[in-house]
């Protein structure tokens, strides 16, 4: 087998924060004898291996160490412990037109990012149409950089990056930027990044991206790996991590006088366990528990949203009250789950069966995991590949009939 | 195993072009930014060697005169090159700090960062010393004879010792910002104790007045000392000259013995500063981005 491209074995960065920091010789000797550092591991014993052609999502909470090891694996900060080998050439965006100078024009400033990026001016010179057709710049590319758009600026950025042909691109949380038809645009080129066989790790806060793009999903935590493997997986576990980060409560109303939402229990309807992944077709109950005054009316509503945020289905309970003890409890179960693998969340609320007021809501956002045959794409369908004869041209243009045939 | 050594030596062939290209990419901007904006653009650069030029002249012919003639001849010799090695080692001892937003965020060989300023006084000092022969051969056609091939070491000792210094002092003063400050006191106190604005042989004659002619061997080991002196001499073509019917010594006369050793005394130390400074810079790169 080849050598991973990207290869970390035992790395750990440990940062020094000094609460009196030495900044001057005076002080250096000063406070030789009596500074007070404090260290810090960013990253603690990290090992990854990364293929050739891969794509592998970087997640993780802020603060996890997910910028700190996409520097140590471009060669900016130097790893405390380990060792870090990549190979080919590296382009790492961790911040787009760093290096840019606002007196300088976009074509000067393309030029002198290029060099830094390392390609000769000859390069640059032949990919200089394609960067600046890219960026979308044509009018502009004369103009001083320092009257840019923040749009403008990061688009030209970008553009330059991604004309140095690199085997190995760090991407870090820069996709966030600029409106919604570059940031597409951007999706496509890594999309062409990933046909050329060019390995890619990437640092996202927008989770629904994980799986779409990425063959492997990795969770940092406190600079240590939690989960390497299945991106679904990884976006779930973070999520969960993230705890009641991802829920969002919207308890504008709740008081003591009304019903409100108390608990919820996820199982299997045939065993009455709790679980929290299904296989598409599995059947699904969920327990609601209401709480609040004795006798009070109420009706719960419990919306399911599929991954990438589809809403799939609602299901309400009828009207209902609650008992002399102040609870009640709504099962909702669901014959057959749809075979759509990834991970679903709950909208529930509760509400006031005749005025429709909702007097308690909340989302939870990594609900359970449905989980599927394959590992890639969301759904499992059947399907077969074959060779066949390329069939002779008469031929093909009466299968495709009038509705013509479309050049690839 | 020959062609592995071979794919290497290709990869670091290519690796030191790019770095080229960077370096001069650099220097391009900021010579860009510098001028940008500026009508007269280069001209200015010409101006601080200028007004050096005329206050010298006046307070050394005028007010104090020091009995050298054409002394803006003898001036501007060691002026120049010193102005290069001032220049650039003060301006490279703040490019890593200055460019700390690249430094922390883009992988690149960071030596082209100080490397860059030295290049970039490079050019000012070419251009200066254009504009210095211009003006030599209408009204010092004497500078242009066989001595002048002593600016060839004389120039290549400068470069060396001021890529060392910048080196040393751009990969210091990410750790330690007071070297920027000491620097410019120690370059202003260096630049007296060099003989630029006073013939060397004045240092000679009062060491040996003193009977502490040996300090004058710990004078000359400062390699600015040997450029200047050998710059001097290259241009100023009158080692011997006679004032009041007295022949008076304003350079070393007597072959290129003194410069040649002198100059190689000041080569051997540039290079082992070299090894220092780059050694020094290669340890603490690796933090830079840390420090920043």
């Amino acid at each position: 087998m080849a050598a991973p491209t990207i290869e970390a074995a035992g790395v750990g960065k440990r940062f020094l924060l000094h609460h009196k920091r030495a900044t001057s010789l005076k002080e250096r000797l000063l406070l030789h004898r009596q500074s007070s550092s404090e260290a810090f591991w960013a990253l603690r014993d990290v090992d990854l291996e990364i293929g050739a052609g891969q794509t592998v999502g970087l997640i993780g909470p802020n603060g996890s160490g997910k910028s700190t090891l996409l520097k140590v694996l471009s060669g900016i900060l130097a790893p405390t412990t380990g060792t870090v080998t990549v190979r080919g050439r590296i382009a790492s965006l961790l911040e787009l037109g760093a290096g840019f100078n606002g007196e300088l024009t976009g074509r000067e400033n393309v030029y002198l990012n290029a060099a830094i990026l390392g390609l000769t001016r000859r390069e640059t010179q032949r990919y200089f149409d394609d960067i600046v057709t890219f960026a979308e710049l044509e009018p502009f590319i004369d103009n001083q950089v320092k009257h840019y758009s923040s749009g403008q600026y990061v688009r030209l950025g970008f553009a330059v990056a991604v004309h140095v042909s690199p085997d190995v691109l760090l991407v870090d949380e820069v996709l966030a930027v600029g409106d919604e038809s570059f940031q597409r645009k951007c999706l496509n080129k890594i999309a062409e990044f990933q046909q050329r066989g060019c390995t890619i790790l990437f640092v996202t806060h927008a989770l629904d991206l994980i799986p779409r793009i990425c063959s492997r999903g990795v969770v940092l935590d406190h600079g240590r790996v939690l989960h390497d493997g299945d991106p679904v997986e990884a976006a779930e576990r973070l999520r969960s991590l993230l705890g009641t980060g991802a829920d969002q409560a919207g308890r504008a109303d709740v008081g003591p006088d009304r019903p409100r939402l108390a608990a919820r229990r996820l199982f299997d309807p045939a065993t009455g366990l709790h679980k929290g992944h299904f296989r598409g077709g599995e059947a699904m109950a969920v327990d609601v528990d209401l709480a609040g005054p004795a006798g009070a009316p109420a009706a719960v509503r419990l919306a399911v949203t599929g991954p990438a945020d589809v809403p799939l289905w609602v299901m309400d309970s009828d009207p209902l009250a609650l008992g002399p003890d102040g609870i009640a409890t709504v099962r909702f179960t669901v014959k057959e789950l749809p075979q759509i693998k990834g991970i679903y969340a709950f909208a529930m609320a509760v509400r006031d069966p005749a005025a429709g007021v909702t007097y308690d809501a909340r989302r939870i956002g990594e609900a359970f995991l449905a989980v599927g045959d394959t590992a890639s794409g969301i759904v499992d369908v059947e399907w077969s590949a074959e060779q066949v004869e390329t069939p002779g041209e008469e031929e093909r243009d009466r299968a495709a009939g009038d509705r013509g045939r479309s050049q690839l | 195993m020959a062609q592995v050594q071979q794919a290497a030596d290709a990869r670091a062939a290519a690796q030191s072009r790019v770095r080229l290209e960077l370096l001069a990419e650099l220097v391009r901007k900021d010579l860009k930014v510098k001028y940008k904006n500026s009508a007269l653009g280069f001209v200015w650069s010409m101006a601080n060697p200028l007004l050096y030029l005329a206050v010298f002249t006046l307070v050394f012919t005028f007010f104090l005169p020091n009995g050298v003639p054409r002394f803006a001849v003898l001036f501007m010799a060691g002026f120049l090159v010193w102005s290069f090695f001032n220049s650039a080692t003060l301006d490279a001892t703040g490019a890593v700090v200055g460019n700390a937003n690249l430094v922390r965020k883009v992988r690149f060989p960071r030596v082209v960062l100080p490397l860059a300023s030295v290049g970039f006084a490079g050019v000012h000092f070419a251009l200066q010393l254009l504009v210095f022969f211009a003006f030599l051969v209408p009204f010092y056609p004497d500078a242009f004879g066989p001595q002048l091939w002593l600016l060839v070491p004389a120039l290549a000792v400068a470069v060396t010792f001021t890529v060392a210094m910048s080196l040393l002092a751009s990969a210091l003063n990410v750790r330690y910002r007071d070297v920027q400050h000491l620097l410019e006191i120690v370059m202003l106190a260096w630049f007296w104790l060099t003989p630029i604005v006073y013939p060397v042989t004045v240092v000679r004659a009062r060491l040996a007045e003193e009977g502490l002619l040996w300090l004058f061997r710990l004078y000359m080991a400062n390699p600015m000392t040997a450029v200047v002196v050998a710059s001097q001499r290259a241009i100023y073509n009158h080692p011997v000259v006679t004032v009041d019917g007295a022949a008076r010594e304003v350079l070393p006369a007597g072959g290129y013995g003194f410069y040649l050793q002198w100059l190689g005394v000041a080569a051997v130390v540039s290079v082992a500063l070299l090894l220092i400074g780059r050694w020094t810079f290669r340890r603490l790169q690796a933090d830079f981005a840390e420090e920043l």
